[in-house]
């Protein structure tokens, strides 16, 4: 488990390349970092300045190379590397209040972008005019859109949003694709909408396109369109798949926890807490340290919490998987408000706290 | 703006109100909900089974309606119950509930703290630190963000 800290101010987006050299993140002011991976270090490469706003979303597209921002200015910028220089192209996105996700798709043919605006923006590019065209998906969501994730057919996508829903739409643009085949997700239109007690942050769908899991504001993970989990934590932030039966989502707890989901009984549950167990020094505790704590605490007890124990000292904000995929992960990512970024290699974790099972 | 005729009665017109954009929750008809049922809550207080009491003070909790009379009996009724357990049984019927039964004790708890009389903050507050170890943080972060509360 590595953690290396960027900067001082949080991360408030990142996004890697296809083979997972180079992270392009967003120092919570208005340009997107390159940072190439040499060794064990880590160095600038570019710096992506366009955005009047802050940058709110940053994807990668791992084969045609290109990077889709979004910023609180309510623009979208598609940059295309141009032998050593990232050229931008704007997208209009046509939304008055600020973008606050982007996602490319399974194809990268098209990318999403939520924003405050209460719409989905689907972007796709139009050959004759040479440019970036959107269309607007705004029935029924009623509030800002938090979250996106694309189905793997490249068709289906799936929303977050601060009415307290999470919805499955269609996001098919007959300009640049065919008719895609029926899924589990029916044929109506949305196709699916699964309510909650609170803003939906992080929606997920799995390799297979078969479960969609997303995590709320009130502490619950949900999956599936019926099934809760009220978690004993903080709210998360983030989620994502692992594979096909197991969840990994972080927030504001500082550490990522894992859930199992089960299909036959139609459950989740809490799979165990994913943090390198610290190895605290038992020192004997003096008489005038105890009372001390007494007056400080009000407890006695020996455990010092001065800080967190978790790696990362701030709400973790976004998961990004690096190796494996969605169905068989063997490395993800988490960055957080601490600016800091930690690689999680899910054989050691699951070597180093017992208890742990990844089905 | 209106000094034709000096009248300020626009100042009272809630603008917010008429916003086309305005977030209106889906309504719930909680009419049909009327609360714990005091006269058997009662009889089980005054026969001294309290695990019993408390599982029936929580059932039909009047989440969805809009009477506040019927919020009120039924924080009054969860107060009784709350108070007449000993500080020692409090751990065994918190561990009683499920989760959606310790969620709901959480949502009365917080209700209690707003209106403190004489020995209820005492009680609450011990009731809250039980409550607490069972549910953890979220159960206070669902208390927090429920929009249809007792």
């Amino acid at each position: 488990m590595a953690y290396h800290s960027f900067l001082l101010e949080p991360i408030s987006c990142h996004s890697w390349n296809k083979d997972r050299t180079q992270i392009a993140l967003c120092p919570n002011n208005h340009d997107v970092h390159i940072y190439k991976k040499d060794g064990t270090k880590w160095t600038k490469i570019h710096e992506l300045k366009e955005h009047n706003g802050q940058v709110t979303g940053i994807d990668w597209a791992p084969e045609s190379n290109r990077i889709v921002t979004c910023g609180t200015d309510r623009n979208a910028y598609v940059w295309s590397l141009k032998g050593e220089v990232w050229k931008p192209t704007l997208v209009i996105l046509r939304i008055n209040r600020a973008a606050r996700c982007v996602s490319w798709s399974p194809k990268e043919n098209k990318f999403a972008v939520g924003s405050g605006s209460r719409l989905i923006s689907i972007c796709y590019f139009e050959q004759e005019n040479d440019w970036w065209v959107c269309k607007h998906i705004k029935k029924p969501i009623r509030s800002t859109v938090l979250s996106l994730d694309w189905h793997p057919n490249n068709v289906l996508l799936a929303a977050g949003s601060c009415d307290f829903k999470c919805r499955v739409f269609s996001a098919y643009i007959k300009e640049v694709e065919e008719k895609p085949g029926p899924t589990v997700w029916g044929s109506k239109m949305p196709f699916g909408e699964g309510a909650g007690g609170g803003w939906v942050h992080g929606v997920c769908f799995s390799h297979s396109g078969n479960r969609l899991a997303w995590t709320s504001h009130d502490s619950t993970v949900q999956s599936d369109l019926s099934v809760s989990l009220s978690s004993e934590t903080l709210p998360l932030l983030c989620v994502s798949f692992i594979t096909e039966n197991s969840l990994v989502a972080a927030g504001h707890d500082c550490y990522p926890v894992l859930f199992v989901y089960d299909g036959t009984k139609g459950s989740v549950t809490f799979g165990g807490k994913l943090d390198v167990p610290k190895q605290t020094s038992q020192r004997g505790i003096s008489a005038r340290e105890r009372f001390q704590n007494l007056d400080r605490r009000a407890t006695s007890s020996e455990t010092t919490e001065q800080g967190l124990e978790s790696l990362h000292k701030n709400s973790i904000s976004q998961i990004s998987v690096l190796e494996g995929g969605k169905s068989k992960c063997s490395t993800f990512c988490t960055t957080g408000m601490d600016g800091g970024m930690v690689t999680w290699d899910v054989k050691s974790l699951e070597s180093d706290l017992k208890d742990l099972k990844i089905v | 703006m209106s000094k034709n005729n000096d009248s300020n009665q626009f100042r009272k017109v809630d603008v917010d109100e008429y916003d086309e954009n305005k977030f209106v929750d889906d309504e719930d008809n909680g009419e049909s909900q009327v609360g714990p049922d005091e006269a058997e809550v009662d009889s089980l207080i005054r026969q001294g089974n309290l695990m019993e009491a408390l599982q029936a003070v929580l059932k039909n909790p009047p989440i969805n309606t809009k009477n506040q009379n019927v919020k009120d009996r039924a924080e009054a009724l969860m107060l009784k119950v709350l108070s007449a357990f000993k500080s020692s049984d409090i751990e065994k019927a918190v561990q009683s509930l499920d989760k959606n039964g310790v969620d709901l004790l959480m949502k009365y708890i917080y209700k209690g703290f707003e209106k403190p009389s004489e020995n209820s903050s005492a009680t609450l507050l011990q009731w809250h630190e039980k409550a607490l170890s069972a549910g953890g943080v979220g159960s206070i972060v669902r208390v927090l963000t429920a929009r249809k509360t007792v």
